[in-house]
């Protein structure tokens, strides 16, 4: 794995840290790699923007924050007009696609949409969107084994909502591959990923 | 002596580094915390309050900073291993109980978080702007040990030492972490128990009537008694005998402070911690501590692409300051370049140390962030231009 920034940004509430430590925990803890995850949130308990930044690399990790990232995962339009226009060249937008509409999108840039609250929803609890998005994550970018991120999502969330999460992490990563295998546009880069790992 | 079991969360984890001070005080044994909360450092006490009831320990919340830095003195001399976590505003108000333990000989271990200041300055935001305060921040003549972890696991693996320190040579120790560092999530490594060193207290082995709570007998640092035991003694701010009694003469000063300091000067080799990377060939040496030591990694790989020769030193001592190492790679180099979130602290003693043999270079930040990388490379450049 090549050094990857990742910023994943929403409201306070979404499980934005979340994803962040479950991303986190399957990279350095579960598949041998090193993950640094710092974040940024305001006084507020629920509803203020939040972010978390997430660096991952086959290499110690040095510099801990995220300058220009290459993974751009948002589940808010306040995240997406803060931090869209950060996103490196060529790089990957994650986005939810009932909350987020996208506009004034750079050339280059992949976009990949997910409506994860709507899924959640279907599944029981709204609460559990971020582990849609951290399945979805999980096969767009190939950054991460789908076992590993399974493994840290079960060892995340309390145990009675286990099973849940479960659920919704395998909904996100079915969804991704679906949309992968759907996009011919979208099928050299697939081929990238794999390639890259 | 091995860790006490109980309080070891032996695995592997993905925490931030306040988190992991907490699991490295619970593992070095610590059984007490008095604390009053501040940004960024409240974690560190919000996991031991919800922690160390399981082991039967005791957190109090206090009324302030002061409370809390002379509570933890309290149950020290009840017998518990014991600390507090603040940052800038809490160290400063945590002064007078710092020198007081230094004068006491009180073992235990102050936790600063360090942010931006001066005053409230930037409670989310990190700086590394309290290092001579940790050093210098209470009247009259002591000496303090301070350790500068750079990740989480160091959160975990260098409180335990901080507390070994603190028994090893009765001094408080200054845990000088940092906002980003604080806050960072990482893996933590927690071995076993049994794998785990903690130096236990340094507790008298003499009868009720024979003990005098400062005799020295020809170690520097006194052996100690606990309150309930049976002992009588007195401890006092106050300069004192070796019966702990106000002794307010030159003599007793004299000999009392002497022996405060050099406990740990003599000691300052021995105390040194630092990781040294290419610096066998390097003509410009890159000296830096806390989370600025890895942005400076990221400077100095870059540098080494470039043909530079350059070489780091990573304080992890900073206090008693390691000053025959920075003496002896300051004879094998050119310059030495400083970086570090404050407008100039360890940069003044590393210059001190380095005597003239080599050029010194500051690389200032006022703190809020941490140093562009490109920054630091761009004075290791003209660092190697000189002489």
């Amino acid at each position: 794995m090549q050094l990857s920034e990742i910023r994943i940004a929403g409201f306070g509430g979404q499980g934005v840290i979340l994803s962040a430590i479950v991303l986190g925990k399957a990279a350095s803890i579960y598949q041998g790699a090193f993950a640094t995850m710092t974040q940024n949130f305001g006084p507020e308990a629920r509803g203020g923007a939040c972010s978390a930044q997430l660096v991952l690399s086959d290499s110690p990790v040095l510099y801990p924050y995220v300058t220009r990232p290459d993974i751009l995962v948002v589940i808010s339009q306040e995240a997406y007009n803060k931090f869209g226009p950060e996103l490196k060249d060529g790089g990957t937008l994650i986005v939810e696609q009932d909350l987020v509409r996208v506009s004034h999108i750079k050339e280059g840039i992949k976009v990949f949409s997910i409506p994860a609250t709507r899924f959640a929803e279907e599944l029981g609890k709204r609460m559990v969107l971020n582990s849609v998005m951290v399945g979805f994550f999980t096969a767009i970018t190939h950054l991460l084994t789908p076992e590993a991120v399974r493994d840290a999502v079960a060892d995340s969330v309390p145990a009675n909502f286990r099973e849940l999460n479960l659920k919704a992490f395998e909904k996100g990563l079915e969804y991704g591959n679906g949309v992968l295998i759907n996009s011919p546009e979208l099928r050299g880069f697939e081929a990238a990923a794999v390639v890259e790992e | 002596m091995k860790a006490d079991p109980r309080g070891v969360l032996t695995g592997v984890h993905f925490i931030d580094g306040d988190h992991a001070c907490c699991e490295g005080a619970l593992a070095a044994g610590a059984r007490f915390a008095a604390g009053y909360p501040i940004t960024p450092s409240t974690e560190v006490v919000e996991r031991f309050a919800s922690r160390v009831p399981t082991v039967g320990g005791t957190f109090i919340q206090m009324e302030d900073e002061l409370a809390a830095s002379i509570a933890l003195q309290g149950a020290v001399w009840g017998g518990a291993k014991a600390f507090t976590v603040t940052s800038g505003p809490g160290f400063s108000l945590m002064m007078e109980h710092i020198g007081y333990a230094a004068m006491t000989e009180t073992p235990c271990v102050f936790v600063n978080v360090q942010r931006g200041g001066p005053s409230t300055g930037l409670p989310t935001l990190p700086a590394q702007a309290d290092m001579m305060q940790a050093r210098w921040g209470s009247h009259g003549d002591y000496e303090v040990i301070a350790l500068c972890p750079n990740s989480p696991q160091e959160c975990f693996d260098l409180t335990i030492k901080a507390f070994n320190l603190a028994e090893e040579f009765r001094v408080p120790v200054m845990f000088m972490m940092d906002e980003v560092v604080g806050h960072m999530t990482e893996k933590v490594v927690i071995p076993a128990a049994d794998e785990i060193e903690v130096v236990p207290r340094k507790h008298t082995h003499k009868s009720t009537k024979e003990y005098l709570p400062y005799q020295t007998n020809g170690n520097p640092v006194p052996e100690m008694a606990h309150a309930g035991e049976g002992y009588n003694f007195h401890v006092t701010g106050l300069t004192h005998d070796e019966r702990g009694y106000p002794n307010m003469t030159p003599q007793t000063q004299d000999k009392l402070v002497r022996r405060l300091q050099s406990k740990v000067r003599a000691a300052t080799d021995r105390i040194a911690m630092f990781e040294e990377e290419h610096l066998g060939d390097a003509e410009v040496a890159v000296v830096s501590y806390g989370i600025t030591s890895r942005v400076a990694q990221r400077a100095v790989d870059l540098a080494r692409q470039r043909g530079v020769k350059v070489g780091k030193l990573r304080l992890i001592t900073a206090w008693p300051f390691p000053e025959n190492k920075i003496k002896e790679v300051a004879s094998r180099v050119k310059a030495l370049v400083v970086p570090e979130l404050n407008l100039g602290q360890m940069v003044r003693e590393v210059e001190r140390a380095a005597g003239g043999q080599a050029k010194t270079f500051a690389v200032s930040h006022a703190g809020g962030g941490v140093h562009d990388p490109q920054e630091i490379l761009r004075v290791i450049e003209e660092a190697n231009q000189c002489r």
